[in-house]
């Protein structure tokens, strides 16, 4: 029966994925069209309804591939099966490392591993930032032809300094930026 | 590097319930990428609940993405385990997951007519550039409780160069932060890690 496909296919597809939701995208695409479920078409919305819900990425794809694969019950399954290999592995692996995490191998190897966790993060917000801030895809034509969108700027710089300086709920800048797009943006 | 019980759980059920409502407003704000949830977890599990501090939490975020699986649940999964074990677990992962279920399955019917819609377009386009800047200022934040001397701080921005200028696999930069890490404080020490 397909919800058995399903739990099959993203218990794999969970535990094939290492380093964040963008990587299991071409995992899920192998996989909906081998099965014939959906079409590449069809993959592109899946695409843009993960990025575009709230949520980390690949759990909307999962929820949104088992929903249109089997309806209510197949995005359970799907979204289930792909998170079991890590709660699996976590959960197992637990007693384990709360054996060996005050040794001083274990320490040394995280003294090196939180500063480049760091420089992730920073990466990360340059990245998105690209994204965000340089890329228009309806861009108003006749707005300055500046390499940077100044409206997307200037709620960037905000949001920084409302959390950072201020000390502002992040939850609450979201909510309050999503209201200054549609105020700002002309699409 | 320990386990920091700054605030001490509420036994039982309570537990379960809270760690299932934090990652379900933490699941419920985090648009786009794992990292995008870094300032949420900041807020509602750090200050808010008081279960861990900026240290550990990066320890937690780097085995999350070490470990195969989606980064959010795994983080969700890492905390839920730590405060009620394999229950907690479940429960975390349960909250960071639900959100989406809910939407997405209330929404994918018509969905189409939402990517076109102008509010929504406006809306996450103010939404993307606020995680740009609340994403830096999680960077900032953490970086500055993490970054104790100089080959910290080389490590950092090394490892900052190198994901945005070569496609070298986040895992990978991570195995290599860990080798040094053991090469700089271990093998080489010359004083005692924090």
């Amino acid at each position: 029966m397909v919800l058995l496909e399903l739990a099959l296919v993203f218990f794999r597809i969970g535990l094939f994925t290492i380093g964040g939701g963008y990587a299991m995208l071409p995992l899920i695409q192998h996989e909906i069209v081998s099965h014939g479920w959906l079409t590449n078409a069809e993959f592109i919305d899946i695409v843009a309804i993960a990025e575009m819900t709230p949520g980390a990425i690949g759990i909307n794809a999962a929820t949104f591939v088992g929903f249109r694969v089997a309806g209510v019950f197949g995005s359970l399954v799907a979204t289930g099966s792909v998170a079991l290999p890590s709660l699996l592995i976590i959960v197992g692996l637990s007693n384990f490392w709360a054996k060996h995490k005050e040794h001083p191998l274990t320490k040394s190897i995280f003294a090196g591993i939180r500063p480049a966790m760091v420089g992730l993060i920073a990466g990360a917000a340059i990245y998105i930032g690209r994204t965000a801030l340089l890329h228009d895809p309806l861009a108003d034509p006749d707005l300055w032809a500046l390499p940077v969108d100044p409206r997307s700027a200037v709620i960037a710089v905000t949001a920084f300094l409302a959390v950072h300086r201020f000390k502002k709920d992040p939850i609450k800048t979201i909510i309050v930026s999503a209201l200054v797009g549609l105020l700002v943006f002309s699409y | 590097m320990k386990q920091k019980n700054t605030t001490q759980p509420p036994a039982g059920g309570a537990v379960l319930w809270q760690l299932f409502s934090s990652f379900f407003r933490i699941g419920l704000f985090t648009f786009g990428g794992g990292y995008a949830m870094l300032p949420l977890i900041e807020k509602e599990v750090i200050d808010r609940r008081g279960w861990t501090d900026r240290q550990d939490i990066l320890d937690i975020y780097a085995l999350g993405q070490s470990v195969p699986g989606i980064i959010a649940v795994n983080t969700a999964i890492f905390l839920g385990n730590r405060m009620a074990g394999p229950l907690g677990a479940v429960a975390a992962a349960a909250g960071v997951i639900a959100p989406s279920l809910v939407i997405i399955i209330s929404i994918a019917s018509f969905f189409q007519q939402l990517q076109e819609s102008i509010w929504v377009l406006r809306a996450f386009s103010g939404i993307r550039a606020a995680v740009v800047g609340l994403v830096a200022a999680a960077a900032l934040r953490i970086g500055l409780r993490t970054i104790r001397d100089k080959r910290s701080l080389a490590l950092t921005s090394v490892v900052f160069l190198l994901s945005l200028f070569t496609s070298i696999h986040v895992v990978y930069l991570l195995i290599g932060g860990a080798i040094t890490g053991w090469l700089m404080y271990y093998v080489f020490a010359r004083k005692e890690v924090h």
